[in-house]
């Protein structure tokens, strides 16, 4: 294969895997904040209905993004609100919420379905582009690719290098000592989740106004879940959650191009490797067994201990804040 | 009392109220006209004695997902996998129909047989991946889900393909014998009925009467001391998992030999992720079970008329028994603190009531 062909894989395998990567930095800093958003799969189909539908009624894609946003930011709040006001569990609300935004998907996009639509349009960015092989893979797409290497930093430096996202870590791990040193716990993790929830509509809007053009549906059914893993994959860390995102953007890719070479083998296979490989990622982060392996040399260990993360102390987890 | 009996009855029925004004909401925002909506929907699940046998074939296999589902979520477990345990059922009692050329009375068990093995194996490997492999049940479950649906569409193109032609309409027709007999004029029949109530029956004893589903409860409610006093956790867990998988499969073997007579691509029919909500709704108590799974069945039946009659997308059903469930959860949350605050000294814990972090832990 020759470079400029490999160039042109890499740039579309980043491209495309913008809505994946927008969903696993918006889960990652609601699950940083200790709220497990698991209505993903349904949010992300919602919002990219919705997204679609106000682009192709109004031909404005500004308006189209931050509707989907707000479907994101909205079911968010459902879910942070039931949790943090009501105490209820995260997991049943955000489970009936996965079913109820799908449904709600297909019911309200029966009119768009397979219509023609706007899109987003290409933009390279002057002057940068034409950085030899920088150029070609990072400066060569539109706003919303942009966006997410944005997103994927802006996230990784809003927690690890300011004060608050210092803060942000510890309500999510101690909320208690976080609490008593003053931060106001509850108030925070309702709105990281709000954050995190606009750019799982993010994610659906770029589904269906850039990566697969236009609405059917259940389209980007399987993302949200395959979004969820890859948080885990990642450690709750957004760099690393990013460099899963893009890992599975490449096998898919590489799944496409294997499926052209052999033909015989159904193309089942080819579309369940994604939940096979899911699978089988998240026993590798998470097995004890694996562990011991890795803890008999010390250098193994640390790399181990480097690969893999630890969730947030108090995921999933109600505070009383009294 | 008869207060409390008016208080429990607007917070019951309260929800389901503004559920169906959402859900009228939702029909006018389309341009439907709701009244001819509900009664299509009425008309597509209660019109004749043959759509309500339909209907009661519908509430079969969601019984028997959701008595099983009873069981997993005792053990505080949530089995999103049960789709996939409802699909392997299909598939085995699909193997065994094609494999076994026996008269109706020993082939018709043994379907049975096969179906409760597909689901039981098919959750055990969740079980394990969730015990042992520390892969949290809800994405083990749902990549083995997906798998599963890729195994039917495989065997259903590939090895067990109609002959001449390739298509993803499903296998060719099991021979009679396999069949469910079914009441004269009716699509359902006495053997699944009663497989579904003495399954509800054998569930709801065991769970309440029994010290196995005593411990299973301590497993739910916290597994570390249920660990701590002496209860196998990691081997009551894979049993429940197991079990679930029986009557998953259960379910998959009614769809496989009394609904479609053949295996489809979509064989599942959804009842698994149908189960889980008619669990929820039910607040995971087996009387209330066979009642919502009623009100679910009917209104999934009903919808699917919707489309034909009145051009509205069937997914109206979805749409209105997800709203009833997520209101009433959201409205025993409400219920609950509206109870913490009018009594502030005691802490009511509904059975919905996440894990809190206190401060004492720290």
């Amino acid at each position: 294969m020759d470079t400029h062909l490999l160039l042109i894989t890499l740039a579309s395998i980043l491209a495309d895997s913008a809505p994946l990567v927008f969903a696993v930095i918006g889960e990652t800093i609601g699950e940083k904040a200790g709220v497990t958003n698991l209505s993903l799969d349904g949010s992300i189909l919602l919002s990219a209905m919705v997204g679609f539908a106000v682009a192709y009624t109004t031909n404005n894609l500004y308006l189209a993004f931050l509707a989907a946003m707000l479907v994101g930011a909205l079911v968010a709040a459902l879910i942070a609100f039931s949790s943090i006001v009501l105490r209820l569990d995260q997991i049943a609300v955000g489970f009936v919420l996965t079913l109820l935004c799908t449904d709600l998907s297909t019911f309200f996009g029966n009119p768009f379905v397979r219509q023609p639509g706007p899109s987003v349009p290409h933009l390279a960015i002057p002057i940068l582009e034409n950085i030899p092989i920088i150029g070609a893979l990072f400066f060569d797409h539109n706003v919303v690719v942009y966006l997410s290497f944005v997103a994927i930093l802006a996230a990784w430096w809003w927690i690890y290098k300011t004060q608050p996202g210092l803060k942000l870590q510890g309500i999510g791990e101690r909320p208690a000592a976080a609490f008593a040193r003053g931060t106001n716990v509850n108030l925070q993790r309702f709105l990281y989740t709000i954050v995190g929830g606009s750019l799982v509509g993010m994610a659906g809007a770029s589904y269906s106004l850039f990566v697969k053009l236009g609405w059917s549906y259940h389209a980007t059914s399987g993302l949200g879940w395959i979004a969820l893993s890859i948080v885990i994959f990642g450690g709750w860390n957004p760099i690393r959650g990013a460099i899963g995102a893009y890992i599975f953007g490449g096998l898919q890719s590489f799944g496409d191009f294997a499926q052209s070479i052999f033909p015989s083998v159904p193309t089942q296979v080819f579309q369940t490797a994604p939940f096979a490989f899911m699978i089988i990622a998240l026993l590798l982060v998470s097995n004890d067994a694996i562990d011991r392996f890795f803890s008999g040399s010390p250098v193994s260990r640390k790399i181990w201990q480097s690969l893999r993360g630890t969730p947030p102390g108090a995921l999933s987890t109600t505070f009383e804040q009294e | 009392m008869t207060k409390n009996f008016w208080t429990n009855l607007v917070w019951g029925v309260g929800p389901i109220i503004l559920g169906l004004i959402l859900t009228t909401l939702a029909l006018v925002a389309v341009g439907a006209n709701p009244l001819q909506a509900y009664q299509s929907m009425w008309n597509g699940a209660f019109g004749n004695t043959a759509k309500f046998g339909d209907l009661i074939l519908v509430w079969v296999p969601l019984l028997l997902a959701s008595v099983g589902l009873l069981i997993t979520f005792t053990a505080g477990l949530w089995n999103i996998g049960i789709e996939g345990q409802i699909v392997m059922g299909a598939i085995f009692t699909a193997w065994a129909a094609r494999a076994f050329d026996f008269p109706s009375i020993i082939l018709i068990p043994l379907l049975f047989l096969a179906g409760m093995l597909g689901g039981a194996l098919w959750a055990l490997l969740a079980g394990v991946l969730k015990t042992y492999g520390k892969v949290h049940e809800i994405f083990g479950g749902l990549g083995l889900n997906f798998i599963a649906t890729a195994v039917t569409l495989y065997l259903i193109i590939g090895p067990w393909k109609l002959p001449g032609i390739a298509s993803t309409s499903g296998t060719e027709s099991f021979r009679p014998a396999a069949w469910l007999p079914t009441l004269p004029g009716l699509s359902v029949g006495p053997i699944e009925i009663t497989v579904a109530l003495v399954s509800l029956v054998l569930v709801y004893f065991a769970l309440r009467g029994t010290l196995w589903g005593l411990k299973l409860k301590a497993i739910g409610k916290n597994t570390r001391s249920a660990f701590w006093i002496g209860v196998p956790t990691t081997r009551y867990m894979l049993g429940a998992f197991a079990l679930c998988g029986v009557f998953a499969g259960m379910a998959g073997t009614v769809q496989a030999i009394g609904v479609w007579h053949r295996l489809i691509p979509s064989i599942s029919g959804g009842y698994g992720y149908l189960g889980i909500l008619v669990v929820l709704l039910s607040g995971f108590q087996a009387l209330g079970v066979p009642f919502v799974a009623f009100f679910f069945s009917a209104v999934s039946k009903g919808s699917v008329a919707l489309p034909l009659d009145l051009n509205i997308d069937s997914s109206l059903g979805g749409v209105l028994q997800g709203i009833i469930v997520l209101l009433v959860v959201l409205s025993q949350g409400v219920r609950a603190r509206w109870q913490r605050a009018s009594a502030a000294a005691r802490v009511d814990s509904t059975i919905l009531a996440a894990p809190v972090t206190r401060a004492a832990e720290e």
